[in-house]
């Protein structure tokens, strides 16, 4: 269980981020989670609604875009996203890979800021 | 009022990734072996750890552990008797270690230079989940399973055997009796991670052991 760190670090990322745009209100965060990345959607949505709350991040949604696992094998040359994470193997040639391409991602992709005119 | 969409594209634990960088290229300048244990609770790191202490210790090697749990000390004490300098570091709640606790508690420990080190050993809070996602800066990681824990503990948790850099079966003095199906385990872990390093110990028979500790060296070379 450590979504509330996730959720927590997230925060303090966005945050940072969105301190360039004064008085923006953030909507929605939108997150690159890779299948091998150990977070679950449900317990980081449960974290979110209690880490936001005070921040400058209140009532923004959280968006989560689970990257499936590929691997490049070193067998046949090809890439292949794999079928289950219990199995290790080339979806193409069944061999062993080990060389993973992507599944371990856990990024913020974006966000999306309704921004107030800066008075002049 | 518009609304505007950002790109970020930044790792969420990108502060921990960058320490541990940090940590990574100190370990490597001071020559020292750095290896984060990781397991669930109960599979006998803290066992396994001792004795590997001690046997490197006896052969004239310069160790030294970190060991993380959530509350206590006997972990540190259990570990101190090897003769080996130990610190503990209690979380606290938090599920597993992370860059800055290694970092301050490296900087606090009076008295040990992992410059005057040949190995340090971080053995993680109990836990098979949430260690994975946390860099130390480790060179090695090693995932442990014990013979009573069931020979589908990799198929379980493929995140953090995946992650591993070898694999170590603990407690095989009591395989049999156990039921332990020694095939099936290695299969297993080769499933999730194909062909990495296995190693079948036991800390009270000390099986095991010899291998071990030559991998270690052959590490450190």
């Amino acid at each position: 269980m450590h979504e509330l760190s996730i959720a927590a670090s997230i925060v303090e990322a966005v945050t940072e981020s969105a301190a360039a745009y004064p008085g923006a209100r953030v909507q929605q965060v939108r997150l690159r989670v890779g299948a091998l990345a150990s977070v679950v959607e449900d317990s980081l949505q449960f974290c979110w609604e209690i880490t936001v709350e005070g921040t400058p991040l209140q009532g923004s949604q959280l968006v989560v875009n689970i990257v499936p696992v590929v691997a490049h094998c070193a067998a046949c040359g090809k890439d292949g996203e794999l079928a289950s994470l219990q199995s290790f193997r080339c979806p193409h040639c069944g061999e062993p890979v080990t060389d993973l391409r992507q599944g371990r991602e856990l990024e913020i992709e974006s966000i999306e800021i309704d921004e107030v005119p800066v008075p002049k | 009022m518009t609304t505007r969409i950002v790109e970020l594209r930044r790792g969420i634990l990108k502060k921990n990734d960058e320490l541990a960088a940090g940590l990574r290229t100190r370990y490597s300048a001071a020559g020292v072996l750095v290896l984060n244990l990781v397991s669930s609770p109960g599979t006998g790191k803290t066992a396994f750890l001792e004795l590997t202490l001690r046997e490197l210790r006896a052969r004239g090697a310069r160790v030294a552990a970190l060991v993380g749990d959530l509350e206590t000390d006997n972990d540190a004490r259990r570990l101190a008797s090897s003769g080996a300098p130990v610190r503990q570091i209690n979380t606290h709640g938090i599920c597993h270690l992370d860059a800055d606790m290694i970092d301050k508690h490296l900087a606090a420990w009076e008295g040990v230079d992992i410059a005057a080190l040949d190995y340090l050993f971080i053995e993680n809070v109990g836990n098979l989940v949430c260690p994975s996602s946390y860099d130390l800066g480790e060179k090695i990681r090693v995932a442990l399973l014990s013979v009573t824990e069931g020979e589908d503990k990799p198929l379980k948790y493929p995140t953090l055997f995946n992650s591993a850099d070898a694999a170590v079966i603990t407690k095989i003095d009591i395989a049999e009796p156990c039921g332990f199906n020694r095939d099936l385990a290695l299969k297993n872990i080769n499933e999730i991670r194909p062909g990495i390093r296995i190693f079948e110990t036991s800390a009270k028979t000390g099986a095991g052991m010899d291998d071990w500790l030559a991998y270690l060296a052959e590490a450190r070379s």
